[in-house]
């Protein structure tokens, strides 16, 4: 019996020394991997050869991995599935930091590389599109309507369109739109389109100040977004005469202008998009001034699943697990494809209220507009203003 | 013209002022990253 306690673990030994002795084989270079087939085989199979399962098939080379002897080797049959496992699902105690932060633990995250792609790939190349063709059919218009003349020329009589808190509102959301649109555009399109033309450290300059100016004016944007919505609110609201507007198409094209009050049909779609998109991209713009405390994805993705809109759309439940760093890219596209569209409504805004109409600037330029302008382009509220003026002129001046 | 200089007037204070806010804040990406045990740049 006391030799046999000594016999079986030598036999227990020698069987790991065989173990060991055929992974150090796999730097030979004709190593065979058990059990695996090529397309010969299924082939030979399918014409009723007789290839027996499990055939010894040589690896090449280089996919024999390092020797387990060497430092950096592989673990072969000793790896260990289960702490990789872990490390790919951000769980477990496989990984320990010392810092803080949410992302600390995350070694791997899958999302990255398709974030990244689609950023520089499909984002840039369809957003800049929309950009550019925005700006081309405004081209095509302008040549073909040309600019909007006040029909019947001015009246030379101004009355006061906008108070000065309401154009300090709109050129601060204006502004602060212009400077986020632009260094907005530097920090996406940096990468592809400004390092190879500029240069690593012409692109550094610009992208360290037009980050600095991007997350600090995002404020004076939001503080813009509220005073506008405030004070426009009322006057925004749909309404009757809308309907007539849209119908006629604005009066753009031919003669005559359909009634409007203090803002038409128009315009109240600009308010809106303003308001509505603005608001998106200010509360993913919060999400990323502020890493990691905002999570708006994942819970969403759960609400759509739980409602069941993807699968009605032919689609499978969306990944609403995120890691810290998904919702994060997630924000950042959202933040930019938003955007986007905003700024091709507003390039829209800026091009009818400069060079596409006469007459329009002013209104937010001294506040004032031509009474001409105004009753043709807004002659219900031109005519509640001219109203109120003669109404009000007995009392402050006195008969004469 | 006096609302427009106006508005830039408030966007530089307004940005001057938050970049203070928010780089006392500790919200910054190296904030949240990191804690006292690292020493970043020193």
């Amino acid at each position: 019996m006391a030799f046999l306690r000594i016999l079986l673990p030598l036999v227990f030994i020698a069987s790991f020394a065989g173990l060991t002795a055929a992974q150090d084989a796999s730097g030979d270079p004709m190593v065979t991997e058990p059990g695996k087939q090529t397309l010969e085989d299924i082939l030979a199979r399918q014409r009723g050869e007789d290839v027996p399962f499990g055939a010894q098939v040589p690896l090449p080379e280089t996919r024999a991995g390092a020797p387990t002897a060497d430092q950096l080797g592989t673990l072969g049959g000793a790896s260990d599935p289960t702490l990789w496992r872990e490390i790919r699902a951000n769980e477990g105690t496989a990984v320990v930091a010392s810092n803080k932060g949410p992302a600390a633990k995350v070694l791997m995250q899958e999302g990255g590389m398709w974030w990244l792609n689609f950023r520089e790939g499909p984002l840039l190349t369809y957003g800049g599109a929309l950009l550019g063709i925005t700006v081309l059919l405004l081209a095509i218009f302008f040549l073909i309507r040309g600019r909007i003349k006040i029909e019947h020329g001015r009246a030379g009589i101004t009355i006061e369109r906008f108070k000065w808190i309401e154009r300090f509102g709109h050129w601060l959301i204006a502004g602060s739109f212009i400077l986020l649109g632009l260094t907005g555009l530097i920090q996406l399109a940096g990468r592809k389109l400004l390092i190879p033309t500029f240069g690593h450290e012409a692109f550094s300059t610009f992208a360290i100040a037009g980050k600095w100016v991007h997350n600090n004016v995002s404020w004076a944007f939001m503080l813009g977004l509220v005073m506008v919505f405030v004070m426009w609110i009322a006057h925004n609201l749909p309404d009757r005469t809308d309907i007539n507007w849209i119908l006629k198409g604005g009066g753009i094209f031919g003669k005559g202008h359909p009634p409007a009050k203090k803002f038409n049909a128009g315009q109240k779609l600009i308010f809106w998009s303003v308001i509505i998109l603005g608001t998106s991209i200010s509360v993913s713009g919060l999400s990323l001034l502020f890493p990691f405390e905002i999570n708006m994805f994942g819970p969403t993705f759960a609400k759509l699943n739980d409602m069941g809109l993807p699968q009605l759309l032919g689609f499978g439940p969306i990944e609403a697990a995120l890691t810290p760093q998904e919702e994060m890219q997630y924000a950042q596209l959202w933040h930019a494809i938003v955007s986007f569209v905003l700024m091709a409504v507003i390039i829209a805004h800026i091009y009818i209220g400069t060079l596409g109409m006469e007459g329009a600037f002013e209104a937010m330029g001294s506040g004032d507009v031509d009474l001409e302008w105004a009753r043709e382009h807004h002659s219900i509220w031109a005519d509640e203003v001219v109203a109120e003026q003669s109404k009000a002129a007995p009392a402050t001046h006195p008969a004469e | 013209m006096k609302a427009f200089l106006g508005a830039v007037l408030a966007l530089i204070v307004i940005c001057v002022g938050a970049n203070l806010a928010l780089t006392n804040a500790g919200f910054s990406s190296a904030d949240m990253t990191s804690d006292s045990n690292v020493r970043l740049g020193d």
